[in-house]
């Protein structure tokens, strides 16, 4: 209650939005700079998608006919880049901004002008990249995980521009996830404890900290690229005494980690919209809080798993094959957990849940393919071919973003305080559900067959799943149009929603009225709400 | 507008064709070693655990959508945390992975350990072919993708299906390697510029190619045949043109071939010391030219405007023959030395470049190459 006399107070005192663009360019508020995050992940979506279909149609039959392989692998290149470090880890940034103050009780953000520094910068650093198109030898073409030398002796001159775009990248993130940690530890309400966080809190927490170790090491790693390249040094050039498998050990010294900060926060997503569809609390909270610490744990000290080809020694082949298996435990506690928590529920299959259902099964199987993938000796015919491709597009499309998605639908009442249309969004739900299905499924067969990855062209044995994939991947692609019309339909002419608008949600951020008032919480929650609200009551 | 056009003709060019290729593999290939039978098995048994494993926890999903729905009047339970539950599901998964990492970590120790090789062959990844090295029997030779390949890249599917089976499209080379059956064989892999990655699915071998360095790997083919593979590390523009065909041959057939290729170093060596003329030269330097640097200097001479410099009215084809041998032997900025090529190869190629695209430049001898080595 202390919530809503508060907001109907700050309209009194004018606290509302500045009017006119230049709120978006000055706004300090959450709930602005969440909005932004979200439309611009959107906007890097649809031009990394765009990208994708340019794949996929050169992929659709053998032999070359819309591009050459360089601006093939231009596309694959930015493809990569543009949906890692443009789509998914904003858009997860920008759930942060949004629900993070309103789940812990706080009035906004710890650290609100350097949050709206933290989005300035990404349109910038995005342009950049993607300008790199228009320069005398094209955009980068070294795949995004821009192994020396080829990405340094052997490199268009570009690649200057996306090596400054990766370190404006970087900054952005850290400087999120140091806001991030602000506000969980500092701004949340004094009587809510660290085991009275939601676990998106969580997922979010452990993720700063993983975004903190990992993105100063992936600008050490272009740094040396940017001396190798200009300055004379010879860090990756075994001419002058270095080590190009070095390049690939600091790369996924911070690789590893990051597929885990584009995943962890998804997991905390599911973990509130099980529950809430499934009439039941959420099973094992704290050792889903355990499990998600242990898997960011062991994310440092896997990263050589990705480089079981290298020449590593038998010794460090081996430790990185048990620890990489070794994740498969705390990650298979959570999908039991989830299943568990929906076992003698009382079910319904509202769009948010249809999603998180999806994930919890499409994730599973990227889960299995990982866990092929890390028995080293498998790994030799496994690597960088097609089977690889498809399980880190089924753990970051089917999981990264899907838990996006479904956060969107979860929370999309919340922040506009209308409701999508439901046909029509479970329509959409079914199509791309299928087309990702059809789209990512045949690629382990064709990887299995030994079709290697980011190749414009292929033996005509590969032609047929190919074919198949293509199709898919055009009704995938055509999804976000259907996609884009619910959000735009439901902001513009969705009925209005309740402040809870499903049944039996819990959290902090259902106990503000609708719309959400510009700013969450003026007086922190008590210790009773706060317990009512908590996800293991 | 047009872009939607090509899409439209694509597929329906593809439905129009799609029983010339009926045939496709869904899983790895068994391979014709030891290892890679291993490795297949292996691959296996990680599958059926995945599988075994999935039918449980999507079957408790699945059970669960369906009975335990609001539709059919369920009513929750409120249960929720069993650290015994917790424990279990901690400790299985742990066991069965203790029980796949067992066999996982003896057959990666049968592959990283080799005690002894009958024989030795360096492969040399070079941007976009591979080199192979026999050092005990001093053969040497280049293998680049086929021209019946390059030629119909960018041709009409009943084009490419006129010349090419399933696995012959991209997978077929000027030179194969030559392997003798049930000999142990090491390769040591390396690169001359960027990272490649050596692969034949069949001898479970994949081993990165990196610039500087040495790595090893083996292999013993047990079956005769030929065994296609290709570059499975991103290594620039032509990655995807740079397969690998390995011929498996008898102990018999491996001797004569041994043989043939000593004679034809001795037939090759002796043909630099002649005189040729200028239409051998370039007859014979427009095939070395399109299996080596049409790639990137284009089969017309035009090159890649910023990137490769055209063959067409350049000062280097056009002016002193000395500075353009010594380029082709050495390499300059970005382009790579081709010191592997015969002196007669390097003179043919050279000849053709300054002779043909419109260009004047003089003739070059295998003798001239010879004396600036």
């Amino acid at each position: 209650m202390s919530s809503t006399t508060a907001a109907a107070a700050h309209d009194d005192h004018h606290h509302g939005p500045e009017k006119g663009l230049l709120r978006w360019v000055k706004t300090t508020n959450h709930k602005d700079i969440g909005t932004l995050y979200l439309w611009f992940s959107f906007a890097m979506l649809l031009v990394g998608g765009a990208f994708a279909m340019g794949i996929r149609s050169e992929l659709l039959q053998p032999g070359l006919q819309l591009f050459e392989p360089q601006f093939y692998n231009q596309l694959t290149t930015m493809h990569g880049l543009i949906m890692v470090f443009g789509a998914i880890m904003p858009a997860f940034v920008g759930l942060a901004n949004w629900l993070i103050p309103m789940m812990v009780g706080a009035p906004d953000m710890a650290l609100p002008r350097m949050n709206n520094w933290s989005f300035w910068i990404l349109p910038f650093a995005g342009t950049i990249l993607l300008s790199t198109f228009f320069m005398e030898g094209g955009a980068p073409a070294f795949g995004w995980t821009f192994y020396a030398p080829l990405s340094t002796t052997f490199a268009p001159d570009s690649t200057d521009f996306f090596i400054f775009a990766i370190h404006l990248l970087g900054f952005s993130s850290i400087m999120g996830a140091i806001n991030i940690i602000a506000t969980v530890l500092n701004m949340r309400a004094p009587e809510m404890r660290l085991m009275d966080m939601p676990l998106f809190v969580w997922t979010w927490l452990i993720t700063s900290f993983l975004l903190i170790g990992a993105m100063p090491v992936l600008a050490g790693a272009v740094t040396m690229m940017l001396t190798d390249r200009n300055f004379g040094t010879a860090f990756f050039d075994a001419a002058g005494g270095g080590d190009p498998v070095m390049f690939q050990h600091i790369f996924w010294f911070f690789g590893h980690p990051e597929v885990y900060i584009m995943i962890l926060p998804a997991f905390g997503i599911i973990s509130h919209i099980i529950p809430t569809f499934s009439r039941k609390p959420l099973f094992g909270y704290s050792s889903m809080v355990y499990a998600t610490a242990s898997i960011a744990f062991l994310s440092y000290i896997v990263w050589a798993h990705h480089m079981f080809l290298t020449g590593m020694p038998v010794a460090g082949e081996l430790y990185f094959m048990y620890a990489t298996m070794l994740i498969a435990v705390p990650t298979g506690v959570k999908v039991f957990n989830w299943v568990a928590t929906m076992w003698k529920g009382s079910m319904t299959f509202e769009t948010p849940m249809l999603w998180a259902l999806s994930f919890v099964f499409l994730f599973t199987i990227g889960g299995f393919s990982g866990l092929m993938l890390g028995i080293a000796p498998a790994d030799i015919q496994y690597h960088d071919t097609y089977f690889v491709v498809a399980h880190f597009h089924y753990v970051l499309v089917t999981g990264a973003l899907w838990g996006i998605i479904a956060a969107v639908f979860y929370w999309l009442p919340r922040w506009t305080g209308r409701m999508y249309n439901e046909r029509l969004a479970k329509i959409h739900f079914w199509i791309a559900m299928i087309s990702v299905n059809v789209t990512f499924f045949p690629q382990h067969f064709i990887g299995l067959a030994g079709m290697p990855r980011r190749i414009p062209d292929y033996a005509l044995q590969f032609a047929d799943f190919n074919f198949i994939s293509s199709i898919g991947s055009f009704a995938f692609g055509l999804s976000f149009l259907l996609f884009t019309y619910i959000i735009v339909d439901c902001i513009r002419n969705g009925k209005l929603a309740e402040a809870r608008p499903w049944e039996s949600a819990k959290g902090l951020e259902w106990t503000l009225p609708s719309p959400a008032p510009y700013h969450s919480f003026d007086e922190p929650p008590t210790r009773a709400e706060i317990l009512a609200e908590s996800q293991h009551s | 507008m047009k872009l939607l056009l090509t899409f439209t003709g694509a597929i329906a060019a593809l439905i129009g064709s799609k029983s010339a290729f009926a045939e496709y593999t869904l899983n790895m290939t068994k391979g014709i070693t030891d290892l890679s039978q291993d490795i297949y098995w292996l691959h296996m048994m990680a599958f059926w655990v995945c599988v075994a494993i999935g039918v449980v926890v999507f079957g408790a999903m699945f059970y669960s959508i369906v009975a335990h729905r609001k539709s059919k009047g369920a009513k929750a339970a409120n249960f929720h945390e069993s650290t015994t539950v917790e424990f279990i599901w901690t400790g299985i998964p742990i066991l069965i992975l203790i029980a796949m990492a067992i066999p996982a970590s003896k057959t990666l120790i049968d592959i990283e350990v080799l005690e002894k090789a009958d024989m030795t062959v360096k492969v040399t990844g070079i941007q976009w072919k591979w080199q192979y090295d026999y050092p005990e029997e001093g053969i040497s030779f280049v293998s680049n993708l086929a021209q019946s390949s390059r030629d119909v890249i960018k041709a009409s599917p009943e084009e490419r299906e006129a010349v090419h089976n399933e696995s012959t499209y991209l997978r077929s080379v000027d030179k194969h390697l030559v392997l003798p059956v049930d000999t142990t064989v090491r390769f040591l892999i390396t690169s001359n510029d960027v990272i490649h990655n050596w692969w034949v699915p069949a001898f479970g071998v994949k081993q990165d190619a990196n610039p500087g360095f040495i790595n090893d790997a083996w292999a013993k083919p047990n079956e005769i045949g030929t065994y296609r593979g290709q570059c499975a590390e991103l290594c620039g523009k032509d990655h995807g043109f740079m397969p690998i065909v390995v011929d498996v041959v008898s102990k018999a057939d491996y001797a004569a071939w041994v043989e043939s290729k000593q004679a034809e170093k001795v037939a090759e060596l002796a043909s630099a010391t002649q005189e040729w003329t200028e239409a051998e030269l370039v007859a014979r330097g427009e095939e070395v030219y399109n299996a080596n640097c049409s790639g990137c200097h284009q089969k017309d001479g035009s090159g890649i405007p910023g990137v490769f410099p055209a063959m067409i009215g350049s000062e280097v084809t056009n002016g002193p023959a000395d500075y353009q041998i010594g380029m082709v032997l050495n390499g300059l900025r970005g382009m790579p030395a081709f010191k592997m090529l015969s002196d007669t190869d390097i003179a043919s190629v050279i000849t053709y470049e300054r002779r043909s695209f419109g260009n004047n430049g003089s003739v070059v001898q295998p003798s001239d190459v010879t004396s600036a080595r």
